[in-house]
């Protein structure tokens, strides 16, 4: 790589050519403001606010597109440079609702954060705001046009990252917004409430539709047994809502937390994780021993379910009829719980705390109510949402004690665990898949070319004395790739994963703030190291998933687990999400 | 007479719509000559001539054809931008109604220099006369063979097609060009890297005006060396000027560089309607200065305009006579931007109708002191920070105007309160 020499501010620097103003001045320790800019997305060069002054450039240019060349002579805190900035801010905050302190992301926005350091104390410009609808017509996101500055990151990862494209850009001039087609809502827009476009907002113009209330009235409502359950990915991430260090492990610490904000029982999400995959192997199983429809897709996520509803309605009979894990523990939190508990099912209020805004929706599902009056799960936080919780609780998270999960569903294996990252699923399907068919232990658990940020991950696996080939997919742009072999009936595979958000769940779109590749690496390594401690680290091993098919479900793939724990797709291709869901509303 | 027709030599002379006779007035032949020539000895040529673009923004258009040159693709475009949006500009629509040939010799030639495969002409959604012109004028040099496969028997395959826009301004912007044509709405890109690098469709691209590709063929015809001799120093050969306003012959004119602006209004324009005095002169078009009648003299030359921060425009004069306020003329060309602005950076997006709502302060003789600073710090922040040239010039006015008329804002903000009129 060819190195060159330039000046930030008078210091001499040398970096690699073609290296952009903005990284090279954060490697000599120099925070160039930005606000369009994001970590792994495209460089847009939009919002103008990380302008800098170039000798013999008559304009200011951008530093995060401007790579850097042999003797260029960079001011990045001219006077220009501060009026240029400060005006430009002060401008968005002319066309954004300025109730900071009344603001879902107050204190967490990054419009604020700049205002702050830039040091505006009053804006020269008169507010030319004007005022629109807020879209919260879905259960899982809430989009407010007045906070949106039209950074345009949310329609890149929608378009880009997965595929989607139902934000974009609106209009032009200062009419410009970012708005699904028509101006409609994203519930009429075959939105997949992946919610990417609200970890990735600046401000709180989309974020995921507030139920912590929903939990609050819970909790203290007397009459209610309320339970809850955890999300493998959730472990690895709510540390960073306290602060803590990206991946750092708080499975333990989070059960406290949870006896502390006033749940009756804390369970564990990956209890229905094993039981997805005693189930889903034997699907898997059933599928190729007797001639079923393959390849057979993963049915855990739900942006996945959503996407094939909506864009792949021919190809859903490959999709695994398994109930996600959220839902399977809800069925049993429903049915098996109640009755072990001595309770009336309808006094259980059961909370799912996820890394997904999906799973919102996906709670709210006509399928998902065993007792058809009232829904399995009764109300779906992010992990984000917990850690609001935590905090108005006033919990000092850092400090807290460890506690073990409850029972009965308080076991788990490192199979389960490992469901938060991409190629989770996958691999914690095969420990069993291969154990159970070939009849005899697998030798090497560790499937590592089914790890990491690859978009597409593949291995062969020998079941039964044949080769099957497997596939794993994180991201819809990279779904799709899969899905189109699929539908062409080219696809090679037997077994294909799918996960909605880059990463898989630990790069959920209800996870905290600020995730980037670093950061989504960091949790998977966590989930890892979460996997390798377990003393169990297969599915079937699980005792107390053996007991419970022992003494409730008798059989995979038996009539209660078909009851409970599976479920049918639709196509909704042609259908207005709008009427067939409309309890989700308001 | 100080016109000088090199490139509008045959407006009025021969029907458009016949190829037989754009031939016979020596059409086409700088092709046949061209392509005796060596593809660098053309762009030699052109480099000679010093031939600067005449869209605007006066780049070097050897430079242009030489980067486009030393690409390898087995695709490169030619792009034609027809898309005159400029306010006050129509020399573009005078070059398609009157020698539609004359431009796809001259994008012929340049894709022959720079190994250009296809030729597309983005002309401006209105002009349909235009549009349809140019269409008929392509089946027409298809069927000459000076389109096509084997280009005058030559082994050079090229073709053109004709592509229109919806109407939006700043699809004139050749990124936000690219993108229109591409099926996108019209939005600039961030460069690098630049058209000739990874342009329409990531291929690379040559995007020159309607007027720099028509002056291609007189410059094959007279050489490099005796085309750099027409204007002045830095800025060689003619010039289409758009003459309009309060002039009495309004229209577009062909005149060397070096000639002051001031016999331009009144030798070709005939000066002032009813003889009124001039109260300012725009240059350019919307996006560019405005001057004072004392400043007239000046010469028309890329160099002279870089004192207004700015660029020469693409050849507009604006004569705007004593009836008219400073202030409504400005708001007029704010709202103008505000709307037509593609709303991708900051500056552009939110500065323009802030600078509306204060110029409207001047005009309700409500502005004070603050008001003058405000609108300059708001003005040299879009023109410095905008993505794009749209918010990069759309303030000339403003600032120009600061510079010339400072005494029209300071009466204003003395007579505000009191209320008297100027």
């Amino acid at each position: 790589m060819k190195m060159v020499n330039a000046t930030i501010n008078h210091i001499n620097i040398t970096v690699e050519e073609n290296t952009s103003i903005l990284k090279a001045a954060k490697k000599f320790g120099l925070n160039i403001p930005t606000l369009c800019f994001y970590e792994d997305l495209n460089i847009k060069s939009d919002c103008r606010v990380c302008v800098v002054e170039v000798e013999g450039r008559k304009g200011l240019v951008a530093s995060c597109s401007t790579p850097i060349k042999e003797g260029m002579v960079i001011y990045t805190n001219s006077p220009r440079v501060i009026n240029a900035r400060k005006t430009i801010v002060e401008l968005i905050l002319a066309n954004h609702d300025t109730n900071c302190a009344t603001c879902v992301k107050n204190m967490r926005c990054e419009l604020q954060n700049l205002a702050k350091t830039l040091g505006i104390d009053q804006n020269r410009f008169p507010s030319v705001l004007q005022k629109c609808d807020i879209d919260d017509h879905n259960p899982c996101l809430v989009r407010n046009p007045n906070l949106c500055i039209k950074c345009g990151r949310c329609v890149d990862v929608c378009s880009i990252i997965q595929g989607t494209s139902v934000l974009s850009i609106l209009g032009r001039g200062h009419e410009t917004r970012v708005s699904a087609v028509f101006d409609e809502p994203l519930s009429e827009n075959f939105c997949t409430f992946c919610g990417q476009c609200a970890s990735v907002c600046p401000v709180g113009a989309i974020t995921e539709k507030d139920d912590t209330d929903v939990v609050w009235k819970a909790l203290t409502d007397h009459n209610k047994h309320v339970i809850v359950q955890v999300a493998p990915a959730v472990r690895v991430s709510l540390g960073e809502e306290v602060g803590l260090k990206a991946g750092t492990i708080v499975t333990g610490k989070i059960v406290s937390a949870m006896k502390l904000l006033g749940f009756d029982r804390v369970f564990d999400t990956d209890f229905t994780a094993d039981l997805t995959i005693i189930e889903e192997g034997n699907e898997l199983i059933d599928r190729i021993t007797n001639n079923g429809v393959l390849p057979m897709m993963t049915s855990c996520c739900p942006g996945w379910i959503n996407y094939a509803e909506t864009r792949y309605p021919d190809i859903l009979d490959h999709i695994s009829s398994c109930k996600s894990p959220q839902q399977m523990f809800g069925a049993l939190a429903k049915s098996y719980y109640p009755k072990q508990a001595g309770i009336d099912p309808s006094d259980v209020f059961v909370v799912s705390v996820m890394p997904c805004t999906a799973k919102k929706y996906e709670a709210k599902r006509d399928e998902m109510k065993v007792n058809k009056e009232y829904p399995d799960i009764d109300a779906v936080l992010t992990t984000r949402e917990l850690g609001k919780m935590i905090k108005q609780m006033g919990i000092d998270f850092e400090n807290l004690e460890e506690t073990d999960f409850d029972s009965p569903f308080g076991i788990t294996t490192g199979a389960a665990a490992i469901f938060g990252a991409t190629g989770g699923v996958m691999e914690a399907a095969i420990r069993t898949v291969y154990e159970v068919v070939n009849q005899k232990p697998l030798e090497k658990m560790d499937f590592k070319e089914l790890r990491g940020l690859n978009g597409i991950k593949e291995a062969d696996i020998n079941l039964g004395g044949s080769t099957v080939k497997v596939a794993v997919a994180h991201t819809l742009s990279m779904a799709k790739i899969l899905c189109d072999q699929v539908r062409a009936g080219t696809s090679p595979y037997t077994f294909i994963e799918i996960m909605t958000c880059p990463g898989g769940c630990i790069g959920g779109g209800g996870q905290p703030y600020g995730t980037t590749n670093q950061i989504r690496q960091n949790r998977i390594d966590s989930t890892y190291v979460v996997d390798a401690n377990m003393k169990f680290r297969k599915s079937h091993e699980n005792p107390e998933v053996v007991a419970l098919y022992e003494n409730f479900l008798k059989e995979p793939l038996g009539d209660l687990s078909h009851h409970l724990l599976h479920t049918h797709y639709h196509d909704r291709h042609h259908e207005e999400q709008k009427n067939a869901y409309d309890e989700g509303n308001h | 007479m100080i016109e000088m027709k090199l490139i509008s030599k045959r407006f009025g002379k021969i029907n458009p719509l016949s190829i037989d006779e754009y031939i016979h007035f020596n059409g086409y032949k700088n092709l046949k000559k061209a392509l005796m020539m060596e593809k660098t000895e053309i762009i030699e040529e052109i480099q000679k001539a010093a031939l600067r673009g005449r869209g605007g923004a006066g780049f070097p258009t050897a430079a242009k054809m030489m980067g486009l040159a030393k690409e390898v693709s087995k695709e490169k475009y030619i792009i034609c931008n027809a898309d005159e949006g400029e306010p006050g500009n129509f020399k573009d629509r005078y070059l398609m109604e009157n020698d539609p040939h004359q431009i796809l010799e001259g994008m012929i030639i340049v894709a022959y220099a720079t190994g250009g495969t296809k030729g597309i002409i983005y002309v401006r959604g209105e002009y349909q006369k235009s549009i349809s012109l140019l269409k008929w004028s392509i089946d027409e040099a298809k069927k000459k063979g000076f389109l096509g496969q084997k280009i005058c028997n030559s082994p050079f395959n090229f073709d053109i097609e004709v592509r229109s826009g919806a109407g939006s301004y700043v699809c004139g912007e050749e990124f936000a060009l690219i993108e229109s044509i591409e099926g996108h709405p019209g939005r600039t890109r961030v460069k690098p890297p630049f058209p000739t690098e990874k342009g329409l469709f990531g291929k690379p691209t040559l995007i020159n005006n309607v007027e720099t590709f028509s002056t291609i063929p007189t410059i094959i015809e007279i050489g490099g060396n005796r085309f750099a001799q027409i204007g002045t120093l830095t800025s060689t050969g003619t010039k289409l000027i758009s003459l309009s306003g309060n002039v009495k012959n309004k229209g577009v004119y062909e005149i060397p560089f070096g000639v002051p602006i001031r016999k331009v209004i009144f030798e070709l324009g005939g000066g002032i309607v009813n003889d009124r005095k001039i109260k300012m002169v725009q240059l350019g078009g919307a996006c560019g200065p405005i001057i004072p009648e004392y400043m007239l003299d000046m010469i028309i030359d890329f160099e002279r305009f870089e004192e207004f921060e700015s660029k020469t425009g693409a050849g507009a004069i604006i004569v705007i006579d004593d009836r008219f306020d400073i202030f409504t003329i400005l708001l007029k060309i704010v709202r103008f931007f505000q709307h037509e602005s593609c709303g991708k950076c900051t500056p552009c997006r939110e500065g323009h109708i802030q600078l509306g709502n204060i110029i409207e302060k001047f005009i309700e003789r409500k502005a004070t002191m603050q008001d003058i600073v405000s609108l300059e710090s708001l003005a040299r922040v879009i023109h410095q920070a905008s993505l794009c040239g749209l918010g990069q010039t759309s303030t000339t006015s403003i600032i120009s105007s600061l510079k010339y008329f400072r005494d029209d804002y300071i009466d204003r903000v003395e007579h505000s309160e009191r209320g008297q009129t100027i």
